[in-house]
């Protein structure tokens, strides 16, 4: 079980103070898939990465499974079973999809089986990849299908994924909306997805709708995907009239 | 031959030699032959008139391995070394040569060499010369490779030099010259630490039609370490070359790095790309949620960039 106690975060800007969270505490329980959703810029990324360690909350608690990880580095936090799927994934020069794999599974001795399962489970065959480095030379939709990947060999108790959809084709997402139903119905980990797509929204226990720092909403994908198309045309005066006029 | 815990651990390092070598080999240790063994194919002779040897591989020799490590064990020992490769047509061969010092003393010990191959009409190579220095002497481990290339028409060269640690100042100097349809492959890993210097000049000539140069040179300068790199690609022909510097700069090092290209030719291709930064914050951050710490991850990071 994941809690957030009273979370906040502030950065201090032109002799202000700039709140990208503020007094966030939410409670997931284990083995449930939650995304959060919601605006750009409205601090589902930083609310994630303070989960992980990747950014140090200025206030509030973070516990998981009941023992107080606020105070503890990213490592720390990796080897009690949270991980991380970037949004935007790094490249490294020389370290292949084997190598990373591997790392991430945390056995040195990893199987080709079992690095193509991982890499199946994301659309991508591991006789062409596997000795591939992550540099550049893999695409955008390559390199973040691979940190996915990543994080299913980790087979951490705790998986956050950023955007997982974001630069993956049509075909690749279909694949992985399927991944993500597979490991929610196997239960073993609880899942926190920042998405906008409706396919993984609908796949969840519960939806948190992150705006302005704050929870705006929580429920049911079904109490939630109106109330985003309500608020989506509440917002933009262009569409308001559209809809009007319709 | 090999008699020494050092003996085998610098062969091990440098030629990744465990036991006899199989096939031709040349062990030089101290400025003296610790062991030699020719081939049906592959022979190898003293130079009368300097110190070094020649190697002289058949036409047609293909698959074969010759091992030419030097070790260098006594401390205060320096050498120039001149050593002739004649690879004849059509053949398909590794030379797999490369230097070790153990210094324990308080003496510089120093290691010159010049390489130079003579790869005959379609011929292949692969050549592999990894660097590498060890004891906890004040002396300085010192090497200085010259190698110089003539590559036939549709010759081929895949060079790797590979300097691992404890070399505290080099001076590498690598010449190339391509026929028609020739191709050289430089692969350079290159670390440095402590007050080390390290200086590498480069010249692919590209004289042949359809010849093809790539540099791929990676380097990683830690502590106080200094590089400079200076590899340079000419076009005097139609021909393609690519030359591309990418090094990871740590501590209060410093490297320089001054690609440069020459086309006298229209039908020249050539690029250069360089690059000079530190580790990515976004790669050991990545590592850390994998479980590895601060310094597993930047270890890691590091035998990667220069595998």
């Amino acid at each position: 079980m994941l809690e957030l106690k009273h979370l906040s975060y502030a950065v201090h800007e032109d002799g202000g103070e700039l709140g990208i969270l503020n007094d966030i505490s939410l409670t997931v329980g284990g083995g449930r898939l939650v995304v959060f959703t919601g605006p750009n810029g409205g601090g589902k990324t930083t609310l994630a990465k303070s989960i992980m360690g990747l950014v140090k909350p200025t206030a509030g608690r973070i516990l998981w499974n009941g023992q107080d990880v606020t105070d503890l580095g990213i490592t720390e936090r990796a080897k009690l079973g949270i991980s991380y799927g970037f949004q935007q994934p790094p490249r490294f020069k020389g370290l292949t999809v084997r190598d990373l794999l591997t790392l991430a599974s945390g056995d040195g001795t990893l199987s080709k089986d079992r690095c193509c399962q991982y890499l199946t489970r994301v659309g991508l065959c591991a006789n062409d990849y596997l000795d591939r480095e992550v540099d550049a030379s893999l695409s955008g939709g390559e390199v973040k299908r691979i940190e996915i990947a990543s994080i299913l060999a980790r087979n951490a108790k705790l998986m956050i994924f950023d955007e997982p959809e974001a630069g993956i084709d049509l075909w690749s997402f279909a694949r992985l909306t399927e991944t993500f139903e597979q490991l929610h119905a196997a239960g073993g980990a609880t899942m926190i997805i920042i998405s906008h797509q409706e396919r993984i929204i609908s796949l969840a226990d519960e939806v948190i709708v992150v705006g302005d720092g704050q929870i705006r909403h929580r429920g049911t994908p079904a109490e939630i995907l109106p109330q985003i198309l309500a608020d989506t045309l509440g917002t933009c005066p262009v569409l308001r009239k559209e809809a009007m006029a319709q | 031959m090999m008699d020494t815990e050092i003996d085998r651990g610098l062969l091990e390092k440098i030629a990744d030699l465990i036991g006899k070598p199989v096939g031709a080999f040349n062990i030089r240790k101290d400025s003296g032959c610790d062991g030699r063994q020719s081939t049906e194919h592959i022979e190898i002779t003293s130079k009368e008139d300097k110190p070094g040897i020649d190697i002289r591989v058949k036409p047609g020799t293909v698959g074969e391995t010759c091992y030419i490590p030097v070790i260098i064990t006594k401390s205060g020992l320096r050498e120039m070394v001149y050593n002739d490769f004649f690879i004849g047509e059509g053949c398909d061969v590794d030379i797999v040569a490369g230097c070790g010092i153990h210094n324990c003393g308080g003496e510089e010990s120093r290691h010159d060499g010049v390489h130079t191959f003579y790869v005959g009409k379609g011929a292949r190579v692969r050549y592999t010369e990894k660097h590498y220095g060890e004891g906890d002497g004040t002396g300085g481990r010192i090497m200085n490779p010259q190698t110089v290339v003539y590559l036939e028409e549709g010759a081929s060269i895949q060079m790797e030099t590979v300097q691992i640690r404890g070399i505290d100042s080099t001076k590498r100097s690598t010449k190339i010259v391509c026929g028609k349809g020739a191709e050289a492959v430089v692969t350079e890993r290159l670390l440095t630490h402590g007050d080390q210097t390290a200086e590498s000049d480069m010249e692919i000539i590209l004289d042949g039609e359809d010849s093809k140069g790539r540099v791929i040179s990676r380097s990683v300068a830690q502590d106080r370490s200094e590089q400079v790199f200076y590899p340079r690609m000419v076009g005097n022909a139609p021909c393609f070359g690519h030359v591309q510097c990418d090094s990871i700069i740590m501590g209060t090092a410093k490297i320089k790095s001054i690609p440069a290209i020459t086309a006298n030719c229209t039908e020249a291709q050539l690029v250069h790309e360089a690059a000079i930064g530190k580790i990515a914050g976004d790669q050991l951050l990545k590592l850390e949620t994998l479980g590895l710490t601060e310094e597993e991850a930047e270890d890691c990071i590091l035998k990667g960039f220069l595998a």
